[in-house]
């Protein structure tokens, strides 16, 4: 029996009379490695390990979480779960009883080819101080660095009800970054799978080409030193999978999260301007918007069997031919909006309870290449990896910038231009959606820093997704 | 844990030390409560009991860092510690000199204690829901205990015990329309709460207006400590340490070529001696009482921590690159006259997911949100739909500024990312003569 099982074992034996409980153990390990201007950066170890109690009793819930994993410390943290759903069940918003049970039993494990392991620590700094070497290309770059992390999440569900669910998520994220100036004018750029993010081993080093990317990382750097500043105009707007993650994550993800429509978020990440009566009948989008809540993508970085209620994850269509047809929301909250959802209740950590959360969002592919979507522009902008993020609080009007720009004239490719950047409102924006690249052009990538939550939690998300191309967007530039 | 345990967990490590290593361990504890509003209703609550056990082994130029969670339990600890600590030893002879390896080689102790008594947090949120009745009131309470503390095998000894609550809260009167507020502090004060909960229903009778609806342009504009609060974390983000500065990617590199400057009434300082942080870097030095870091519309004194100082040979003055306890000079500007020298134009109460707009001329995106109101012939009007600026501070805190407030708020952050936040704002509100709003 490993340590979280003993756990289990421990409060399986004191557990409090209530309706329902559920204990969740999480586990996590992590390693990251830098080097920085060929300077090893003091390499970190992490480990973690605490539990979640949530007790559903007299028509209340609450919760307790300890890293204190004693008998007396799991029986405190119930004492304290007791406690808060006692005040719920007073002042609650929602009766206990709608609190969603589980009797599932499931296992994941995340594909890994090439354990973290397999390479010795002296290894990988060589391959940092390798990539370090090829940033190093010109005394205009004036800060470079390369990284390789590793995260390993074991998380241990067990229910009252018989759920017992096992999950292990492993991740091996590398990462290129160059910074370059001239005068007062500095650029940045990323690569080496700084922004593409799966679950995997250290096969994700050669999947990204962390050390082949590198020349590319620092000449694109420099490149933008002397570019264009991006027109501010209206204009065809062609985007790769990389910002097109950025775009998909803040105007439909968050749009969608049913929490933010059941006002539980106004305080601080905010609400949606997509309501409850809009599911069904809402054109989101043009007949190209396809979105699909998809935990079953191989090594997406939220691909699993079950979210942290015990719920089965399943694929479902959110946006269907341009058409909104289901919120991003957990049965909790299903049961308290009276609408379908998905299993997206999740924690980021086991010192957070689970909130409706992202997990895969992809949008469908369509037909054709990058070059196919190019061709059809006779006046635009490509743009490529988001550098900056702005939405109101209702998820509508938006504001993103990324770190390099091409024109488009006549369906090819023209000048570089920098500081790019692009505006408009959710609610209209899909709507001039013209293009979506095929399956051969679509990428698994994902962010790793999505915040939310009253307490804050930050998590991972995935989204697979094809370049994309939107009709007559206004488009800008930098300088005051 | 507390004090002496966790003394008493590094003193049975550093017995364990071998030939010249060096072991620094930092602590960071909080127990805490946790309870969401909806609807003026417990959404969600629960109770965070985390303690996270950092080391740092150094052996002459090398060093390697581990991190784990502490049980509270003094020999199951030393069990997972001697193990984080044989890892350590392991990997260090693998890693080469580190030239940036810089750390206080002089035994110091300090104490600081904040806080004493905290309310029953059950019977503050019932008091909340109570005095909020009829409210669409929405937020989280927190409160408890954060400890971080500081012990070396050299003989540092620092510890950082607080005590607090923050309710950060807003009122909804549909859709978006919203006022917004925060109560947060180290002794709960029922009377408080009713003048605050006072202000925001007066401030909902204004939401009730019918919104106007503006257009992109520039407007005269007043933006509320909170306001300014979002613009000041723009600057933390990079614009004050001291290796954003040599590597040219502050926003602020303009002001630090003096190619461009604020306005000589902006000085920006980090104030330590606000008392509300611990005063100690996680390498064993003490931090000064005050940098000023913006010194009347120049560039002043970077934030520069152990890593970098050692990188660029300057003296340790901070924990890390962001303020901890930013604050921004008062000005001269009477909250009696604040509406009539705004006359025409916006009264901005909050902003919202600013970001960089270009960097390289400090321009800055961002939302207004919360309690955004007409303002015309120096009477609040109506709310305003929100609106998304897009500008630089060069001239929100340069030639567009017209005045800072005489008082200042002080802004406990709300944030528990990483734990409980320990940090805040203590700023004025600023009146400009133009903001460019572009959506």
């Amino acid at each position: 029996m490993d340590a979280l099982e003993q756990t289990a074992a421990r409060f399986a034996a004191l557990v409090p009379a209530c309706d329902y409980w559920t204990l969740r153990l999480v586990e996590e390990s992590s390693e990251h490695l830098e080097v920085r201007q060929g300077v090893v950066e003091p390499s970190a170890l992490g480990e973690s390990l605490g539990a979640m109690v949530t007790v559903v009793v007299g028509g209340g819930v609450g919760y307790g979480a300890t890293s204190d994993l004693s008998a007396a410390g799991l029986r405190a943290a119930a004492a304290a779960a007791l406690g808060w759903a006692a005040a719920h069940a007073e002042l609650g918003l929602f009766a206990g009883a709608i609190y969603p049970r589980s009797s599932l039993r499931a296992d994941y494990r995340s594909p890994v080819a090439e354990p973290w392991d397999s390479i010795g620590l002296a290894d990988k700094l060589a391959l940092l101080q390798d990539a370090n070497t090829a940033l190093a290309i010109d005394e205009r770059i004036v800060d470079w660095s390369a990284w390789l992390a590793w995260r390993r999440v074991r998380q241990l569900l067990l229910t009252s009800d018989g759920g017992h669910i096992d999950q292990v998520w492993e991740y091996v994220s590398p990462g290129l970054a160059a910074v370059a100036n001239a005068g007062s004018q500095t650029q940045h750029r990323h690569g080496g799978g700084a922004d593409w993010s799966q679950q995997g081993g250290l096969e994700r080093i050669s999947a990204v080409g962390l050390l082949a990317d590198a020349p590319r990382v620092a000449a694109e750097a420099i490149a933008l030193l002397e570019a264009a500043e991006c027109p501010c105009d209206t204009r065809d707007l062609v985007l790769t999978p990389s910002q097109m993650v950025l775009q998909i994550h803040e105007s439909i993800g968050h749009p969608l999260e049913l929490d933010r429509i059941l006002g539980d978020e106004r305080n601080y990440a905010g609400t949606s301007f997509v309501t409850a009566q809009m599911f069904g009948t809402y054109r989101y989008g043009s007949d190209l918007l396809n979105v699909t809540f998809d935990p079953g993508v191989p090594s997406e970085l939220v691909t699993g069997a079950a979210d942290d209620d015990g719920t089965a994850t399943r694929r479902e269509f959110l946006i269907r031919n341009g058409l909104l047809e289901r919120p991003l929301g957990g049965r909790l909250s299903q049961a308290r909006s009276g609408l379908s959802g998905t299993a997206n209740a999740r924690a980021c950590a086991w010192d957070r309870p689970p909130i409706d959360r992202m997990a895969n969002i992809n949008l469908e592919p369509g037909q054709g290449s990058l070059d196919d979507l190019i061709a059809r522009v006779e006046r635009g902008v490509l743009m490529d990896t988001n550098r900056s993020w702005s939405i109101d609080d209702s998820r509508n009007k938006f504001q993103f910038g990324c770190e390099w720009g091409r024109l488009i004239e006549d369906g090819t490719l023209k000048g570089l231009v920098r500081n790019p950047g692009y505006r408009g409102l959710s609610a209209e924006f899909w709507r001039s959606l013209d293009g979506v690249g095929g399956a051969a052009a679509r990428e698994v990538r994902g962010v790793q820093n999505c915040g939310k939550g009253e307490p804050n939690q930050a998590v991972y998300v995935g989204h697979a997704t094809p370049p994309g191309l939107f009709r007559n967007v206004d488009v800008f530039g930098g300088g005051e | 844990m507390n004090q002496e345990s966790f003394y008493r967990l590094a003193g049975r490590l550093f017995e364990q030390l071998q030939g010249a290593e060096h072991l620094f361990c930092d602590l960071g504890c909080e127990s805490s409560d946790f309870v969401r509003l909806n609807q003026n209703r417990i959404r969600q609550a629960g109770a965070v009991r985390a303690a996270g056990l950092g080391l740092n082994l150094i052996d002459g130029e090398r060093q390697a860092q581990a991190s784990c969670d502490l049980s509270g339990d003094l020999d199951e600890d030393l069990n997972r510690a001697r193990h984080l600590l044989g890892r350590l030893r392991e990997r260090i002879v693998h890693v080469p000199a580190d030239p940036y390896l810089n750390f206080s080689t002089e035994p110091s102790g300090s104490e600081r204690w904040v806080g004493e008594d905290l309310p029953d947090a059950r019977a503050a949120v019932a008091e909340v829901i109570a005095a909020g009745a009829g409210l669409d009131l929405v937020g989280i309470w927190a409160s408890g205990e954060v400890q971080e503390g500081l012990a070396s095998s050299i003989g540092h000894r620092h510890w950082y015990g607080g005590r607090s609550f923050n309710l950060d809260w807003s009122c909804y009167l549909e859709a978006d329309k919203a006022v917004k507020a925060g109560y947060s502090g180290l002794t709960w004060e029922p009377a408080v709460l009713a003048g605050k909960l006072a202000q925001l229903r007066q401030g909902l009778e204004v939401m009730g207006r019918p919104a106007r609806t503006i257009a992109p342009g520039r407007y005269r504009a007043y933006l509320a400590p909170a306001a300014v609060a979002e613009l000041m974390n723009m600057l933390a983000w990079g614009g004050f340490d001291l290796k954003s500065q040599r590597t040219r990617q502050t926003p602020l590199l303009k002001l630090v070529r003096g190619e461009r400057a604020f306005d000589p009434r902006v000085s920006i300082r980090e104030e330590q001696d606000r008392g509300l942080t611990p005063a100690f870097t996680p390498e064993g030095f003490t931090t000064p009482d005050r940098v000023t870091l913006i010194d009347a519309g120049r560039f002043g004194t970077c934030l520069v921590d152990a890593r970098d100082a050692k990188e660029y040979g300057e003296p340790v003055n901070a924990a890390g690159g962001s303020p901890q306890s930013v604050g921004l000079d008062p000005g001269d500007l009477a909250p009696a006259e604040l509406l009539a020298r705004l006359d025409t134009g916006l009264w901005i109460g909050n902003l919202w997911y600013c970001n960089w707009s270009d960097p390289n001329d400090c321009r800055v995106t961002g939302m207004t949100r919360f309690g955004t109101w007409w303002v015309e012939h120096g009477e609040i009007q109506c709310p305003v739909k929100v609106m998304r600026f897009d500008d630089s501070l060069y001239h929100l805190l340069g030639d567009r500024l017209e005045g800072l407030t005489r008082e200042r708020e002080l802004l406990m952050d709300p944030g528990t990312y990483e734990g409980r936040s320990t940090e805040s704002a203590l700023l004025p509100g600023i009146l400009v003569s133009g903001i460019e709003l572009a959506l």
